[in-house]
């Protein structure tokens, strides 16, 4: 267990173990506290066609609690959090793939185990018609819809 | 001979504050360029956009919401920026309203704001952890900032949104009886020049003018009697992922 995870563990925490859509798993701790989203802003990230990270901007870096070093070049599915029902990242990646825009709310997992709700569409990037990636811009979703979610997702496992 | 002249337009949100400016603009553009420009101001968005679909328009200062229209439909390029201006929006209530966060706002108020698009968009997802939306208030649009914090005084409306530049600019005696509840930090969005395939040939020349405009007397005057204090060149890829960000944030 790493320094982190036994912080997490700790602090009434619990630890996952995250399996990805490429095969590829993760130990994360989760600790079931929420991270307020900020006012006025917009979580903003881009990536490349594979999800791999490119670009993300302060508020990004400032909420997800890695760095930007960290967080370049890395697959998205670093934010993944384990109450996400995989159904609703099929449904992203049918959307964009499709050429079509996706929106919808996300618990977004930051590195320290806590997390943070998300409004979030994501679209994809085209220059001359030719797909270069996809931009994900994310705003502060209102409690009502997070109730909602904290009620419904748990139905899609 | 002589060429008809090129048609150049300003943003009708950023022309009324600083029309002289945009004038003493328009005449150093026509010296620096050596060419007729004439500048056109339209009385609000809806009828600059039916001159841009007209191909009526070679130069603009551009409001970020037409930048996708410009750009991907148009053939415009974006040129540059003025420095350190990002288009920021500011909701503000009245002094003494009850709420101190928007989540304390409730639907069915009366919102005031301009016909300013990006502000009004950008203005509307603020609102959004409030479970407000275009369906569940009454909007009033006003023809300037001035009179959309008049309407907050008057207490005609209850919430108020600004571009966070003529927010600041209000007269110290109706800031201070108003009260800003938040405001954007993305930075990223912003207005623009651009230039129209017509003019095309200039855009190189132009560029340079404009970014040498602080060293000489006479182009420093004309910033200043703009309010900028430079133009600064934006990348093709910076203005691609501007129109990306507008957007995820349109629909
Ligand atoms: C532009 C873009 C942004 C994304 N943002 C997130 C995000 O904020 N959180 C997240 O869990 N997944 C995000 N994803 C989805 C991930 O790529 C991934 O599908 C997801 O985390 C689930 O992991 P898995 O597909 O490996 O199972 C994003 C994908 C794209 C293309």
């Amino acid at each position: 267990m790493n320094s982190q995870n036994l912080e997490a563990a700790q602090s009434g925490g619990r630890t996952f173990t995250l399996h990805f859509f490429d095969g590829s798993s993760r130990d994360v701790p989760v600790v079931d506290v929420e991270e307020p989203y900020p006012d006025g802003r917009l979580i903003v990230s881009r990536t490349d066609p594979d999800g791999i990270i490119t670009h993300v901007n302060q508020s990004f870096v400032d909420m997800s609690g890695y760095s930007e070093a960290e967080l370049l070049g890395t697959p998205h599915h670093i934010l993944r959090h384990p109450d996400m029902p995989p159904a609703a990242f099929k449904g992203l990646w049918d959307a964009i793939k499709a050429g079509n825009r996706w929106q919808g709310y996300v618990k977004n997992l930051r590195k320290d185990g806590r997390f943070y709700w998300v409004y979030a569409t994501v679209i994809p990037n085209l220059r001359r018609g030719k797909l270069i990636g996809y931009t994900s811009v994310r705003r502060k979703p209102s409690r009502l819809r997070i109730e909602e979610c904290e009620a419904l997702y748990p139905t899609l496992f | 001979m002589k060429h008809k002249p090129f048609q150049f337009t300003v943003s009708p949100d950023f022309a009324p504050t600083s029309l002289a400016g945009w004038h003493i603009f328009n005449t150093w553009l026509q010296r620096s360029l050596d060419t007729r420009i004439h500048l056109d101001i339209y009385q609000d968005f809806a009828s600059q956009r039916q001159a841009i679909r007209n191909d009526a328009i070679d130069l603009i200062f551009a409001n970020p919401y037409d930048a996708s229209m410009l750009v991907r439909e148009k053939g415009f390029h974006c040129l540059a920026r003025p420095g350190g201006c990002s288009d920021e929006v500011v909701i503000a209530v009245r002094g003494d309203h009850p709420a101190s966060t928007v989540e304390e706002l409730e639907a069915g108020m009366r919102l005031a704001s301009t016909d300013d698009p990006d502000v009004h968009m950008m203005g509307m997802i603020m609102l959004e952890p409030a479970n407000i939306n275009a369906d569940n208030i009454e909007r009033r649009t006003c023809s300037s900032y001035v009179l959309v914090a008049k309407e907050l005084l008057s207490v005609q409306s209850e919430v108020g949104l600004f571009l966070a530049e003529a927010f600041y600019g209000l007269s110290k005696i109706t800031r201070r009886q108003l009260r800003p509840l938040v405001q954007s930090q993305i930075q990223v969005v912003h207005h623009a020049l651009m230039i129209g395939p017509r003019m095309q040939h200039l855009t190189e020349t132009l560029l340079q003018r404009l970014q040498e405009m602080p060293q000489t007397s006479r182009g420093q005057g004309v910033l200043d009697s703009l309010g900028y204090k430079s133009w600064e060149a934006v990348e093709e890829e910076d203005v691609e992922f501007m129109i990306d960000l507008m957007d995820t944030l349109v629909g």
